[in-house]
């Protein structure tokens, strides 16, 4: 390739969650890591997350949710990814996640689920770590 | 060949092909010569529309919607917004969506955010290669979204048919309006926030300014050539809400005159050959560039002596040039 590729990273927060301090951060964080991140802002439908992936065709995302609604909305997000054929994006999902929906979260295919507190470092490097393509 | 494939399928109007493109012709010059040149034929047919203006101006909101009525017009609508890459990390925050509205008909509308990566002038490198994407991908209008421009980011102008300059009450006084740059290529001001005190003094502004253009106007027939666009067209002011969308009907109208009005002149074939030579012109300083950056770096020790020779003074930086230029075999 003639241009170094760049990392391209979709932040998002599914549901009705407005918290978004903490997504705010990680989009900081991967931006000074030299990414390029796209912010979708709050109240994001698995419709309107697919679409965003559809369309600008990210190499990560990073769902940041809060609200308890992970186990509900996370699976319906990848169903739909599935049924577009998309299966090059690494999905991860952070913020709120009990220990114990984990297994049920990473049987549907997502990733991450760091916690608050977590070192901005660490996400950086699982995300270039973890890329699919 | 090895995206024949993805042609095919963005040909049909697929949008992950199209999507998958758009990434293949931002990351790598040579993959985006190799597509360009097999879907150029199918392009031409989308009408470009770029909006410019500060940051915070509400170029987003702003687009989203005129995006809107568009949509009402059963127009399939392409959106390019560009933001800045830090010239720190070389990272990006790629906002714009935030503000695009999510019930956009998903069909229709095709959003696409890009980081500038450092290019000046307010779009870009790939922003044209996109809009060929976009146009062979089957939008019938493409709005480009620049940076959030100060007074000199101008590219927008050879890309656009339409540019729209995004103005907010109470930011700068008549002097700002008479000053080179943004405001001469514009061709319809927008006073947003039109709710805000102030909107009618920026109107009047705007307006005094444009009556001092007459005497710029008939300066010389090359400028009347190469800027006919804009000679010829007197700029039309209106004031928006982008919020309520009060006034985008009046907009619309407006629009609508200066595609007319590029049509019944004739001037819309003088601007796209201007664009063709101005794009042109921008892939060979990209190609050249490339050849002179391995040329420097295959010929290390010369240019290390010819640096040498710098330092000493028998040798001056403009000669230095000359000796590398006819490295490269090209005549002075």
């Amino acid at each position: 390739m003639t241009e170094n590729r760049k990392i391209k990273v979709l932040v998002c927060k599914p549901g009705l969650d407005g918290h978004d301090r903490g997504a705010k951060v990680i989009a900081r964080a991967l931006r000074d890591a030299g990414m390029e991140v796209i912010y979708t802002g709050i109240h994001q439908t698995p419709d309107d997350i697919v679409n965003t992936i559809i369309q600008e065709d990210p190499d990560a995302v990073m769902l940041s949710m809060l609200s308890g609604s992970h186990n509900a909305i996370c699976p319906v997000i990848m169903q739909k990814l599935k049924e577009q054929n998309i299966d090059d994006v690494l999905v991860a999902v952070g913020g709120i996640i009990p220990n114990e929906d984990k297994p049920f979260l990473e049987q549907h295919g997502l990733k991450g689920f760091h916690g608050p507190g977590t070192d901005l470092k660490t996400i950086v490097e699982f995300v270039q770590n973890n890329l699919k393509r | 060949m090895e995206y024949s494939n993805l042609i095919t399928k963005l040909l049909e109007g697929n949008t992950r092909a199209a999507a998958r493109l758009i990434t293949i012709v931002e990351n790598d010059i040579d993959a985006a010569e190799t597509i360009i040149n097999s879907i150029f034929r199918n392009t031409g047919n989308a009408y470009i529309l770029g909006i410019t203006g500060a940051p915070g101006s509400g170029k987003s909101t702003f687009i989203s919607n005129l995006t809107d009525i568009f949509i009402e017009q059963e127009k399939n609508v392409g959106i390019i917004c560009v933001d800045p890459t830090s010239p720190i990390t070389g990272g990006a925050l790629l906002g714009d969506r935030i503000r695009m509205k999510q019930h956009f008909n998903l069909d229709r509308v095709f959003i696409r955010s890009m980081a500038n990566r450092g290019q000046l002038g307010g779009l870009a490198r790939a922003t044209e290669d996109v809009i060929k994407i976009l146009d062979a991908y089957g939008c019938d209008v493409i709005i480009v979204e620049t940076v959030g421009v100060g007074q000199s980011e101008v590219d927008i102008f050879k890309s656009a048919e339409t540019v729209i300059l995004l103005l907010v009450p109470g930011l700068g006084d008549d002097i700002q309006a008479i000053k080179a740059g943004i405001m001469e290529i514009t061709d319809i001001f927008v006073v947003n926030k039109m709710d805000f005190p102030g909107a009618d003094r920026k109107v009047a502004e705007i307006s005094q300014m444009l009556e001092l253009n007459s005497s710029f106007k008939y300066q010389s027939d090359q400028l009347r050539d190469e800027y006919s666009k804009l000679v010829a067209w007197t700029p039309e002011i209106v004031k928006v809400n982008s919020k309520t969308g009060e006034n985008f009907k009046e907009l619309l109208e407006i629009i609508k005159k200066h595609t007319k009005f590029l049509e019944d002149t004739g001037i819309i074939s003088n601007y796209l050959k201007n664009r063709i030579k101005s794009e042109t012109l921008q892939i060979l300083k990209h190609k050249l560039q490339k050849k002179v950056e391995d040329l420097i770096n295959s010929n290390q020790k010369d240019i290390e002596q010819y640096i040498n020779k710098v330092i000493e003074k028998s040798l001056d930086p403009y000669s230095m040039a000359d000796l590398i230029i006819k490295m490269l075999g090209i005549e002075k």
